[in-house]
């Protein structure tokens, strides 16, 4: 049993399976399944066109997966402490997540953040915050995600003077901000602007970033969240890539050239349901996004056209009830990844059905991976289910599954719209219900919550605490900032930043000058909901 | 039990985003007959409150997964305490844990929901009380 929809005969043997995604399975495949497969057209080798097995013709061989935990907490003193931490523990890339008020472009002493600052992650409210993060790790050779949307723009400035100001040379820096606005009105649910300003936004720090940092990749596409919300497989990548073309379409009428930019786009998406089809799921995204970029945009680098990803979390899978059958269900999924041609790897620590991650439970899901890759021959050789005819085949119908759910996006005017409207909203929660219903219905089987429950089991487990005093500090020190700055010096960057706003010029320029002056993450932001205006949420579901 | 449908306001208070949950239990609720009103995401407790006048709601359900659901339910039970809606049935569903289940039917809540409650557990429990 799996992720899927089952019917079953009178002796309970399995007639019919059904995959989220709606694609029918048989009992066998053989090779008529794969009558009109053509290994040079739909797979190539490694690291050829359309790259369905993998971007790189070595892969793990040459070189594995990065492994990154999210982590980030409460201070940044905190915070530089845990960085330090995992990658002495062997970690080879930072996550970082940031506090709601953060997320939000609220500062650590509005009334708006009261009981939130540092609560899921780091409090940033002046560059100060990220000298102190950042402190001694070496950022030409450590990259970092920053799971930040809204106000990635603020945040890669921040990035990019801490960088400076430890001497360290731009080209070599590398930041994966997640600066996907169009998954957060989806999914996530930390949006600030309306959808125009907030793609404009993206488009600024792709555009900025291909120029000054080009080791960036300004957008990080997440299919992941919008998975997590409740969508089917197919969905994720279809609404994945409609997003991703938003943003390329955006730039390109700017007048760059798709080669400037499409190679450091990159996608974060979710290995949560059933492994085959996960893995094809994969495969196709890999096939179709090259297709895309070679057909539709005219790409001629063939780095544009690979989807580079990270393939990881898996929380959607995850149970409160019995909580370390977590850890197994993550190796599993770890394993699609792997089996996957993931660039990076990360998982949901088994507490996160329930809570932030412990350090245990984060060095738990590092470990996971580690066994992966050192115990049971993942490296060996590329793309090992390539060839399958179970997995051709799925990979196959998997794409068209992927590009019939784009049409569909496509015919209601493209996907900038469907969000405003709510459309894709509306359905991703429709598909949250119907596998919420079919859970508690028992006809999706979870162990521990539908199946073998223990029924006097009691939730008592570590939770990570709440630290108010870690809020003060915070609250402290963003006011000692405020009083030995260069006031009137912030006061003329952000006069400065409204102008570019407002001229619809790139504002990135102008926001490095205001993080430098040690403007606040709240100040910058309110410039621009004066300029742009707020998000008005369709409500609908 | 009342003539007209009843009518329920699902809320999700505070700065986090995630409202799948809140989503799925509306969709629940307005398959058994209610009607149901969604705030959206990032209502303050008074955002939340005036709502609940404004759309003159039987239930308000709010939705928590952040950990600050004891602040957040003392403070509506306050405001709807101060502005004479007692009348309204106050639930609450998220990440709660066991232990402050006894805290929150304490301050007037009469039903928590932690996930994964079975619909119809929610959708009882509402009807039964219900003025």
């Amino acid at each position: 049993m799996g992720v899927a929809t089952y019917i079953k005969n009178e002796k309970g043997e399995i007639e019919e399976v059904t995959l989220q995604s709606g694609i029918e399975v048989k009992t066998i495949y053989g090779p008529e399944d794969l009558a009109d497969f053509d290994y040079q057209r739909d797979l190539g080798d490694p690291g050829e066109y359309p790259f369905t097995r993998g971007i790189h013709p070595g892969m793990y061989r040459a070189r594995p997966w990065t492994m990154r935990q999210y982590s980030g907490f409460g201070t940044p003193l905190e915070t530089n402490e845990r960085f330090k931490f995992l990658i002495t523990h062997g970690q080879t890339g930072l996550n970082v997540a940031f506090d709601l008020p953060t997320q939000l472009g609220l500062d650590s002493d509005d009334s708006l953040a009261e009981g939130e600052v540092g609560r899921v992650g780091m409090a940033v409210d002046t560059l100060r915050d990220f000298e102190i993060a950042f402190a001694d790790i070496p950022l030409e050779r450590i990259g970092s995600g920053l799971t930040i949307n809204a106000v990635a723009s603020i945040m890669l400035a921040m990035y990019q003077a801490t960088a400076e100001g430890y001497g360290f040379s731009l080209d070599r820096i590398s930041a994966t901000p997640q600066n996907d606005i169009l998954k957060e009105m989806v999914g996530r649910g930390n949006w600030i602007f309306p959808v125009e300003p907030s793609i404009r936004l993206i488009g600024d720090t792709i555009e900025y970033s291909a120029k000054v940092m080009p080791r960036t990749n300004p957008v990080s596409v997440c299919g992941y969240h919008i998975r997590e919300s409740g969508c089917t497989p197919a969905q994720e990548i279809a609404y994945a890539f409609e997003i991703a073309m938003t943003y390329i379409d955006h730039v390109l009428q700017r007048g760059l050239d798709i080669d400037e930019f499409a190679s450091r786009i990159s996608f974060n998406l979710d290995i949560f349901g059933n492994i085959f089809e996960q893995v094809a799921k994969f495969r196709a995204a890999r096939r179709l996004w090259a297709k895309l970029l070679k057909e539709k945009y005219e790409a001629k680098d063939p780095r544009s056209m690979w989807l580079r990803g990270l393939f990881g979390g898996g929380g959607g899978g995850l149970t409160k009830q019995q909580p370390l059958n977590n850890i197994v269900r993550s190796a599993y999924y770890a394993l699609i990844s792997a089996l996957s041609g993931t660039q990076t790897m990360a998982l949901c620590s088994y507490d996160e059905a329930y809570t932030i991650p412990t350090p245990q439970a984060a060095v738990i899901s590092l470990r996971t991976m580690e066994i992966l890759l050192e115990e049971m021959g993942l490296r060996d050789t590329v793309d090992p289910l390539g060839g399958s005819y179970y997995v051709e085949s799925l990979t196959k119908q998997m794409e068209e599954k992927i590009t019939e759910e784009m049409r569909r996006v496509e015919e209601i005017g493209g996907m900038a719209h469907a969000v405003e409207t709510g459309y894709i909203q509306r359905e991703v929660a429709r598909q949250a219900y119907l596998y919420e219903k079919a859970l508690q219905e028992g006809r999706v089987h979870k162990v521990g919550v539908n199946i073998y429950r223990e029924e006097e089991e009691e939730e008592e487990v570590t939770l990570h605490e709440y630290n108010p005093t870690a809020a003060e500090a915070q609250i402290k020190s963003i006011k000692e900032v405020r009083r030995t700055r260069d006031n009137r010096k912030v006061a003329q960057t952000l006069k400065d930043l409204e102008g570019a706003a407002r001229r619809k010029e790139n504002v990135m320029p102008f926001l490095l000058e205001s993080v430098k002056a040690y403007a606040t993450v709240g100040e910058m932001t309110r410039v621009f909901k004066e300029v742009y205006g707020e998000f008005k949420e369709p409500s609908i579901f | 039990m009342k003539d007209r449908r009843i009518r329920v306001l699902v809320a999700k208070p505070g700065l986090d985003g995630h409202d799948r949950g809140a989503k799925v239990v509306a969709q629940a609720l307005r398959d058994a007959g209610m009607e149901v009103i969604y705030t959206g995401l990032h209502q303050t407790i008074d955002q939340i409150i005036s709502a609940a006048i404004q759309e003159n709601v039987d239930v308000i359900g709010l939705s928590i997964l952040s950990g600050a659901h004891i602040p957040l339910c003392e403070k509506l039970m306050r405001g709807i305490k101060e502005e004479n809606l007692s009348d309204i049935l106050v639930v609450v569903g998220g990440v709660i844990p066991k232990k402050d289940i006894g805290k929150l039917k304490d301050m007037g809540i009469k039903g928590v929901f932690p996930g994964g409650t079975p619909f119809a557990e929610s959708i009882q429990l509402i009807r039964e009380n219900v003025k």
